[in-house]
């Protein structure tokens, strides 16, 4: 993945440093709580929610399953609408595919819509150093792209920074980009938005060619989907001549229909919104005669380790994600840690169990990621499409401590067991971390009850063997810690009755 | 070997301990969700769209078909704008009120030249009551996409009830996908700094949607 996150500490290391940042946490609590109680209102909303989750992951699951037929279905629409397609086995070959297309164009600038899968393969960085510059012109992507830093949440990856950072980021950096921070720039939201509406602008106005991935791909009609917020994607995937679409494999849909499904869960489950303010759809070119939007499309259907994932029939569950965020906002580890600790361009629980299996394990910090998590089961139940995140989390550990078969570029091979215990050493500290800070103990705990019948029979990893001959003991239904709050001990108000 | 060739390869080895599955697509999903939520007059759809638009800060109005003309004109004004882009097939009489300098949709006009512009007047493909969504498919009474996107100030005109419908599930159906979809639910706005909600980054700042009544 991008080289941004080459040599990161072990996420235990990360997490530490982490949580002993302030201002860090003081940023993000306030962000997921708030997105949090707004997205139980807007799924409140909906009386069928169960029914469209079910059918999400029914939809996902069928087209992981035919996946092969669904990318040649694709293929097949987008080049008949007018388009063409490229496929990429890994980061660099994408990389290279890009930056050939972009130098036809004869131009060094792009503009670019938000879109993990091109932070995935550290497009920015490679267009650079083939002299190409890449703007990212999505707000909060372009907070971090100005403030030299890394996203750390998939929806909102300038979370971490509150308005007086932004504003100093501004209007320190933004002359260097382009056209500078107006003069006597304050921290409010608006301000702060105007400012970006006009440095962006001259950008988006003379941009020639825009870089975007997409939420879906529809197999039968060969439709693009990009949901936002902001009207910046709306500017990157209509007003230049050519549009380059990196997408990862596994965002296909078969039909049209489908849509109805995740244009519903998708924006209550990420904004808490009903809807999104902007969604946009097209399918290859559009006639000369009508010129709306870009005479030339080009879509990079990327690999770099899905396929290896769908290999592994209990974490090919990962590939449904529609990258909503939802399980970042709820999880209490993310909450504390803060993104950057899980070293790559996916953070919280999915990243926990996405990057890992994407890259690998044979890092240190890949090897820690499945520890990442409390088990507390909150990610699992806002999945909108019901991916059963601390199963593949347990089931990443056994591999990380037992080793085992894997598939990796394709070919089976042999994971040995983790040297020196490195895993159980990484277990231990992420434990030691955890019961150190007994208030992220107290939510992991509560939640732990809450949610126990989806907690494993049997101790992960190192645990296993003891855990095979006996039972473990059931949770209570409540925390010790809440009943003693609650009725101190038998003898308070509450506890007399 | 190609990429292409290897990724499909490799998918196919990845599934080789999934048992073989011949349903038929439209079998193999379960779709007992709800086609629409709620059980509601045509009027109360109408007061849901709204509704609905109105919470995601859209400027709501309602007018009759003689009224229209005096609505826009009036719109226009009060914006202080000088300059409307106007689509192809936008019914002449929409705009018979207002002495606002019409700027047609052309495809040679260059973004600069859009980016001076006022306002833009449009039509709708259809618009979805329960969350509050107006949908433009480029047909000819909305112009192509970035008419709607660069200048600030957006009016759009509903057909009410014809144009209305409840839900997504009842949009989709209704739309084309060969043609290039914008959905819109309110204007612009961005949540990115602390969560505060600001409207209007890049599109139109403001959204003043026109329900219009016996068209
Ligand atoms: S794993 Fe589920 S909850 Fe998390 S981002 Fe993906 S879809 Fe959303």
């Amino acid at each position: 993945m991008s080289g941004t996150f080459v040599g990161m500490p072990a996420f235990p290391k990360a997490a530490h440093e982490a949580v002993h940042n302030q201002t860090l946490r003081g940023n993000l609590r306030h962000a997921t709580h708030t997105i949090r109680a707004k997205r139980e209102k807007a799924v409140a909303e909906v009386s069928d929610w169960a029914a469209l989750r079910e059918a999400g992951k029914q939809i996902k699951d069928h087209t992981l399953r035919h996946l092969d037929r669904y990318l040649v279905q694709l293929e097949e629409s987008v080049t008949a609408a007018g388009g063409t397609v490229h496929w990429a086995a890994d980061a660099d070959e994408a990389n290279r595919i890009v930056t050939r297309l972009v130098k036809e164009t004869g131009e060094s600038e792009v503009v670019k819509v938000k879109s993990m899968a091109t932070q995935e393969i550290g497009l920015n960085e490679a267009l650079e150093e083939e002299g190409i510059r890449a703007y990212e012109t999505d707000l909060a992507e372009l907070i971090v792209q100005l403030g030299k830093d890394r996203p750390s949440h998939i929806l909102v990856p300038a979370i971490h920074r509150n308005r007086g950072e932004i504003r100093d980021i501004f209007a320190r950096e933004m002359s260097e980009w382009g056209r500078p921070a107006p003069d006597g720039l304050t921290d409010t939201p608006a301000e702060l938005a105007e400012a970006a509406r006009l440095h962006l602008r001259e950008k988006f106005l003379r941009a020639k060619v825009g870089v975007s991935g997409a939420n879906f791909m529809v197999a039968e009609t060969g439709t693009m989907v990009v949901v936002e917020s902001e009207g910046n994607g709306r500017m990157c995937l209509t007003l230049p001549e050519t549009l380059i679409s990196v997408v990862g494999i596994e965002k296909i849909v078969p039909t049209w229909q489908d849509l109805e499904v995740f244009l519903q869960t998708l924006p209550r489950s990420s904004t808490a919104e009903r809807m999104n303010p902007y969604t946009s759809m097209w399918t290859g070119t559009t006639d000369s005669e009508s010129a709306d939007g870009p005479r030339t499309f080009h879509l990079v259907l990327l690999d770099n380790g899905r396929t290896d994932t769908l290999a592994d029939e209990v974490g090919r569950q990962a590939l449904r994600c529609i990258r909503c965020s939802a399980c970042l906002n709820v999880c209490p580890v993310y909450e504390r840690a803060g993104g950057h600790a899980y070293g790559s361009v996916y953070p919280g629980p999915i990243g926990a169990i996405l990057s890992p299996q994407l890259r690998g394990t044979e890092s240190e910090i890949d090897a820690s990621l499945p520890y990442a998590s409390s088990l507390c089961g909150a990610c699992y139940e806002v999945c909108p499409v019901a991916i059963d995140i601390p199963e593949v989390l347990v089931h990443l550990r056994e591999r990380v401590v037992e080793g085992g078969q894997v598939t990796r570029a394709g070919n089976k091979v042999v994971l040995k067991p983790a040297k020196g215990h490195a895993a159980e050493r990484a277990a231990m500290r992420a434990a030691r971390w955890a019961f150190a800070r007994p208030g992220a103990l107290r939510t992991g705990q509560r939640l732990a009850s809450r949610t126990r019948r989806l907690h494993p029979r049997s101790i992960p990893g190192p645990g296993k063997a003891w855990s095979e001959t006996r039972a473990l003991p059931a949770l209570p239904s409540e925390p010790f810690r809440d009943w003693w709050q609650r009725t101190r001990g038998g003898s308070g108000k509450d506890g007399a009755k | 070997m190609s990429s292409r060739e290897r990724i499909l390869g490799r998918v196919q080895r990845a599934l080789a301990d999934v048992p073989p599955d011949a349903t038929p697509y439209d079998q193999a999903v379960s779709r007992t969700y709800l086609s629409e939520h709620g059980n509601r007059s045509v009027e109360e759809t109408v007061d849901l769209l709204a509704e609905n638009l109105a919470d995601y800060r859209a400027i709501v109005h309602r007018t009759d078909g003689a009224g229209l003309a005096g609505v826009i004109a009036g719109l226009l004004d009060a914006r202080g704008s000088a300059s409307v882009v106007v689509p192809p097939g936008l019914d002449e009489g929409w705009l018979a009120a207002t002495e606002v300098a019409q700027v047609p949709d052309r495809a040679e006009s260059t973004s600069y030249e859009l980016d001076q512009v006022d306002s833009v007047v449009t039509g709708c493909a259809l618009a979805i009551a329960e969350t509050g969504t107006i949908v433009l498919d480029g047909s000819p009474d909305q112009g192509r996409r970035r008419i709607t996107l660069v200048p600030d100030h957006h009016i759009c005109v509903v057909r009410v009830p014809g144009q209305v419908v409840s839900s997504v599930p009842q949009a989709l159906p209704r739309l084309d996908p060969t043609r290039p979809l914008t959905w819109i639910s309110g204007p612009s706005a961005t949540s990115d700094i602390e969560l505060d909600r600001v409207e209007g980054v890049h599109g139109p700042r403001t959204l003043e949607v026109i329900l219009v009544s016996g068209e």
